[in-house]
């Protein structure tokens, strides 16, 4: 499924059956991001699927 | 998996009660709690004139926003925005274009202060020739102009954004540098003294996470991208922040304990330096500080006059 991270402004094709799973594989603490599929906000143990767009945004902004 | 009050799909799992919510009981449960806090800790008396310092992120978005949502139906209590504008380009320049556009929207006086016309030279200027801890001169000069421009704008307290990662993370970093004092002044309500110069700070979002007030802040359309200051991850905050999260990660519930074991903390804390510090004024400005000569005229004569 197609993934865009947003902190790093970059697009990934990564295979994952949950939201957890995915941070899991890329390596992403679930505690300083939020997760949305199609505009939406969804919690780590959303199931996901091939089809979905995935966006992952950093909970961190300072200042 | 739904929804614990009403069998929706859930929005967020909360990490301090393994609770997970949809999008309505989230954002009821959010705004119950910013006015429990308000409430229990007595943020706001009557008559307050209150100033509230807004970057444009979604952290001081949300608590203007709530604020005016809790207070604009009250006569006696006036919300007002005031920004700080750092002059960091490509992040403060981008936030404070959305700061405009929300304050236009709710209706929101909104008075906007920069670094270049009142200390001379932005902070992108400042940092190319002075590159040790950008964040510290930054924070330094940001509290002076909030402290000052507030009291000048007739404020009665000033509120400011933080929320309960930030605060976790500046209690840890006072453990660290053996600054208990300094934890002392803090809390959801500032300060242990009264000034007449020093304006009162509250944190409507003391008790809230990053990640609640992030959710928060996307479902309810305030924005929907986040940036990170670029100055932010080579600070010691940043290095404190990480850890943190870390543990939180592997320990759920780190931060709210590091939060809760502090409040238990605080009133003791209080006692114990309710007669150290006297405050001063500033023998260059006039401003309040705990030394004859405040911090920011400090940087100012140090650092910023020397740089062409």
């Amino acid at each position: 499924m197609k993934i865009y991270i947003e902190k790093t402004n970059e697009s990934k094709n990564i295979k994952a059956k949950t939201v957890k799973e995915l941070l899991e594989k890329l390596k992403i603490n679930s505690t300083t991001v939020i997760v949305t599929r199609n505009n939406e906000l969804i919690t780590e143990e959303e199931k996901i699927k091939e089809t979905d767009k995935i966006r992952i945004l950093s909970v961190i902004s300072g200042g | 998996m739904s929804c614990k009050n009403c069998q929706i799909k859930p929005v967020i799992k909360l990490t301090n009660s393994e609770r997970s919510l949809c999008k309505n009981c989230f954002i009821k449960y959010f705004e119950k709690k910013v006015k429990k806090t308000i409430s229990d800790y007595e943020l706001v008396d009557k008559n307050d004139n209150i100033v509230v310092a807004v970057s444009g992120g979604k952290d001081s978005i949300t608590t203007l926003y709530l604020l005016n949502k809790i207070f604009s139906k009250r006569r006696d209590i006036k919300i007002i925005a005031l920004a700080i504008d750092e002059g960091i380009h490509g992040y403060r320049d981008e936030s404070l274009k959305h700061l405009k556009k929300f304050c236009k929207k709710y209706k929101i006086k909104l008075n906007i202060y920069s670094y270049k016309k009142e200390f001379g030279k932005t902070l992108d200027t400042i940092l190319k020739t002075y590159k040790k801890v950008p964040c510290s001169i930054c924070g330094v000069f940001r509290r002076y102009l909030l402290n000052k421009k507030s009291r000048e704008l007739g404020a009665t307290k000033l509120a400011t954004g933080h929320n309960l990662d930030d605060e976790a993370q500046s209690i840890i970093m006072n453990y660290f540098r053996n600054n208990i004092q300094v934890s002392a002044r803090s809390g959801p309500i500032t300060g242990i003294k009264r000034d007449k110069k020093f304006i009162k700070r509250i944190k409507p979002l003391y008790f809230i996470t990053e990640k609640e007030v992030t959710a928060y802040s996307f479902l309810m359309g305030f924005m929907d991208k986040f940036n990170e200051c670029p100055y932010n991850p080579d600070s010691y905050r940043g290095k404190v922040r990480d850890m943190i999260n870390d543990f939180e990660a592997k320990y759920p519930g780190t931060k709210h304990g590091i939060i809760t074991s502090f409040m238990e903390l605080l009133p003791v804390l209080k006692d114990k330096y309710k007669d150290a510090n006297e405050i001063k004024e500033c023998l260059s400005c006039g401003e309040p500080c705990s030394q004859d000569k405040c911090q920011a005229c400090y940087y100012l004569d140090s650092v910023v006059k020397i740089i062409k």
